[in-house]
């Protein structure tokens, strides 16, 4: 390894780490030097997220070798590579919702670490670094009161105590306002100045061309391309990604907007969970032909509404929620879904679909009430198994076997099954949250032309979605909920992204505009 | 010795094999195990106690041999869920019923038999510790490792390291491994320390509180332990309060059994374990603020590799 030049702060060659059959990273190299700030892209399941945690310590290579700063190194744990110089920032936030943010950052370091500060004189620097980065917190608040901006300001802090030499950063805009990345973005630029190198795993390229000055592409687990984000066009690098050229997504044929079919008037509702948001004198309609797009960040009171829109939980009063007209407020489920509404939570397995049930029987749990499945107490069997397939075949939903586990399918292609499963079941009205996290590009655009399709045919859908992306592209009109209220919905046309992410951070926006 | 200072002791007598075994359930659960074998290891501590206590002639030596039973027992039950991962709540049901026969075995021999009247219930040496009055801190070893035991607990989760890391283990295991927090070689370690204590709990039962054996002699005592870890919202000063009332309705049914009220006894028996269970409810209706509950109570964690 001897060159004239120095060598970089870290290397990472030859990298192979397989689980089973399935081959995570392939051969990987990736070289990184002070100072620089080197995008990791790729899409879910690409093995971004293998190759850091590797280099975190949190997995073995099964082959290959890291060299840091020249010297090889074995990484056996979290502890060896912060001992070198590595922190890593994740997307799923380490924190413990009942402790302080000082004990938080606290739990983090061994005696070892805080020689020279005690847990008191913690307190003090986290301030400090708080005013060096802008990252202000407070020490003594409990996690749970924090929104999650302020919750990645503790891991960032938490990573930056241990004078880091190599910042990793896992997505770290997916739960940020576009003004909360911008902000993020400025404290990463200062650190690279002076002298951290700074792993940065995204898929939204117009971040990384904003900030990286290089960028290493995964696809399926192997290295595809090393390239300079700034000057490379954004098109090649999304299809670098991809594989193939991203699909675009067609405009809705003609059709007129037809009268409302979900109205929710002043709908309030006090949380049952600690944690959770309170739901506000919500009011919203949404017509047939439309779909209506509702942004903010998690937490805001989405899953809660989610629920009482879908009759999880019931509203206080029949009139606060009505579908085509009829009051459906205390409604349950199935008898909503009798009205001809339908429901797609956030969480695909465990939620929306059962892993250890194949598709015919996941098939059933939705449309049991409603497609005259059953007989007498009797599951029609042929029949769900032929309307499964149905879906399967007019939603492309690739899969090994013919009726297979709803847990052997990936994330993109469960998503299209239950897509599939509600759309055949031609509702007047779609509740759909979040309906492309964690998707494949491909699948990702098959989702959303079929939400747009589903719309121009008739259907009311109410799109709650953090994607801000998929919100622009789809909605008709859009709401932003913050902390538990909802905006006022207004047509796309008259918004801007600035505007809707200064909502989405609880300021208000002149409506008159 | 006057009235009321009997009834106090008494009433401590009563309360601290609960105590123990509370306590040490507390340290368990805080750091994200649930162990319902409480009652099995209290039963086996408290047989192999009496018995050793008997064969060696020495209360010391029953006291180590109940604690290191009960200690083999966690360390069973550790090794089932933490490093194969098995179901926390099936193993713990099944430890209580492994223990309870095991216990019936253990004491078969020794049914009937009674401890020598020579033999002292009390430690030498810690009754005589200066500062500390004979007649109300002078009750007997285990009293007064309770005591000291809840003082430690509390000093240990909230002042140290090492239970910011119970703590942290507890609330969400995830996230504790992902900033390298050792959340299976700590479990382990909680769920020794709960077998020690459900240990002493059994040994103070078959060498303190009724000094002989007999089978099924725990009682439940194990779990009403276990429910007032949980009504006392895993804190160390209300499973003293629980466990305090406990003991005084203990005692208050025995006064009114002698008094011959004209109620059935096995009713009045009864009593304390409901008062107990009414009281800690009401408790954890008054909390308000913040879940307390260890988030990742009960889920096994298997690292991936």
């Amino acid at each position: 390894m001897q060159t004239d030049e120095a060598p970089p702060l870290v290397s990472m060659r030859q990298i192979v780490k397989r689980f089973g059959q399935f081959v995570a990273n392939d051969q990987i190299n990736l070289d990184l030097a002070a100072g620089e700030i080197h995008a990791l892209l790729g899409e879910n399941g690409a093995g971004k997220s293998t190759l850091v945690k590797i280099l975190n310590g949190l997995l073995q290579p099964d082959a290959g070798e890291i060299y840091w700063q020249g010297e090889q190194v074995l990484l056996k744990s979290p502890r060896d590579a912060s001992e070198v110089g590595i922190s890593m920032v994740f997307q799923q936030f380490s924190l413990f919702e009942n402790l302080t943010v000082a004990e938080n950052i606290n739990a983090a370091f061994t005696e070892h670490d805080t020689h020279g500060f005690g847990v008191r004189a913690l307190a003090d620097r986290i301030i400090e670094i708080g005013e060096d980065y802008d990252l202000n917190l407070d020490p003594n608040r409990p996690v749970h009161t924090l929104s999650t901006g302020e919750r990645q300001r503790i891991e960032i802090v938490r990573a930056l105590l241990r004078h880091p030499k190599l910042l990793i950063l896992d997505e770290p805009t997916s739960v940020l306002t576009p003004q909360e990345a911008e902000d993020l973005f400025l404290t990463l630029e200062k650190l690279a100045s002076g002298g951290c190198g700074i792993l940065y795993i995204s898929h939204k390229l117009h971040e990384v061309r904003r900030l990286c000055s290089k960028a290493s592409i995964l696809r399926n687990g192997r290295l595809v391309a090393t390239c300079d984000p700034k000057s490379t066009e954004t098109v090649e690098m999304a299809s670098l990604m991809v594989g193939s050229s991203v699909p675009e997504l067609r405009a809705p044929a003609l059709h007129k907007i037809g009268d409302i079919r979900l109205h929710v008037e002043a709908l309030s509702l006090p949380s049952q969970d600690i944690h959770g948001t309170d739901l506000h004198h919500i009011n919203l309609d949404v017509h047939g032909g439309e779909i209506v797009g509702i942004a903010g960040i998690a937490g805001n009171g989405q899953s809660e509404l989610f629920a009482a829109l879908s009759g999880e939980r019931l509203a206080q009063e029949p009139r606060h929620i009505c579908i085509d007209t009829l009051p459906a407020g205390l409604l349950d489920i199935e008898s909503r879904r009798a009205l001809g509404a339908v429901f797609i939570p956030e969480e695909r397995l465990g939620h929306a679909a059962v892993p250890d049930m194949r598709l015919s029987d996941n098939l059933l749990l939705s449309r049991h009430g409603t497609d005259n499945l059953i007989h007498g107490g009797l599951i029609d069997i042929r029949r769900s198994h032929r309307l499964a397939h149905d879906v399967v075949l007019q939603f492309d939903v690739r899969s090994a076997s013919k009726n297979p586990y709803a847990r052997h399918l990936s994330g993109g292609n469960l998503q299209k099954f239950i897509m599939g499963r509600e759309i055949l079941a031609e509702p007047g009205v779609m509740v759909v949250n979040q309906p492309t996290w964690g998707v494949d590009a491909g699948a990702a655009t098959a989702i959303r032309q079929a939400l747009i399709d589903l719309a121009a045919a008739g259907t009311a859908v109410l799109l709650i979605s953090q994607d801000l992306d998929e919100l622009f592209d789809l909605s008709d009109r859009m709401a932003v909920i913050y902390a538990g209220r909802l905006s006022q919905t207004l047509p796309i046309q008259n918004l801007t992204r600035e505007m809707v992410g200064m909502m989405m951070a609880g300021s208000e926006v002149d409506h008159a505009a | 010795m006057d009235i009321s200072q009997s009834v106090i002791m008494t009433i401590m007598t009563a309360a601290t094999p609960l105590l123990l075994a509370a306590l040490g359930e507390l340290i368990v659960e805080r750091s994200g195990v649930l162990n319902l074998g409480l009652e099995g290891m209290m039963a086996t501590a408290a047989a192999c106690g009496f018995a050793m206590a008997i064969v060696s002639g020495s209360t010391t030596v029953g006291v180590l041999c109940a604690v290191l039973s009960a200690m083999a027992l966690a360390g069973l039950f550790g090794f089932v869920t933490l490093s194969l991962g098995a179901n926390q709540v099936a193993s713990g049901l099944a430890l209580t019923i492994f223990g309870l026969g095991l216990s019936g075995l253990i004491g078969a021999g020794f049914v009937g038999t009674s401890r020598p009247p020579l033999e002292p219930l009390f430690i030498e040496g810690l009754t005589d510790l200066p500062g500390f009055g004979k007649i109300i801190f002078g009750q007997d070893f285990f009293v007064y490792t309770s005591w000291i035991l809840i003082l430690a607990i509390l000093i240990f989760l909230h002042l140290t390291r090492a239970g910011l890391t119970l703590r942290c283990i507890g609330e969400n295991h995830h996230s504790a491994h992902a900033i390298g927090l050792p959340v299976l070689k700590t479990r382990f370690r909680a769920v020794l320390f709960g077998g020690a204590c459900a240990g002493l709990a059994g040994a103070y039962l078959s060498l303190v509180y009724t000094p002989f054996w007999s089978p099924g002699m725990t009682a439940g005592r194990g779990w009403i332990a276990l429910s007032l870890v949980v009504f006392a919202a895993w804190r160390a000063e209300r499973v003293l309060l629980g466990a305090l009332l406990f003991g005084g309705a203990t005692v208050l049914q025995l006064h009114a059994q002698a008094a011959s009220l004209g109620l059935p006894s096995q009713l009045l028996s009864a009593v304390p374990y409901l008062a107990t269970l009414i009281a800690l409810v009401f408790m954890s209706l008054g909390r308000k603020s913040g879940t307390v509950t260890p988030g990742s109570l009960g889920q096994p964690f298997v690292p991936e590799r």
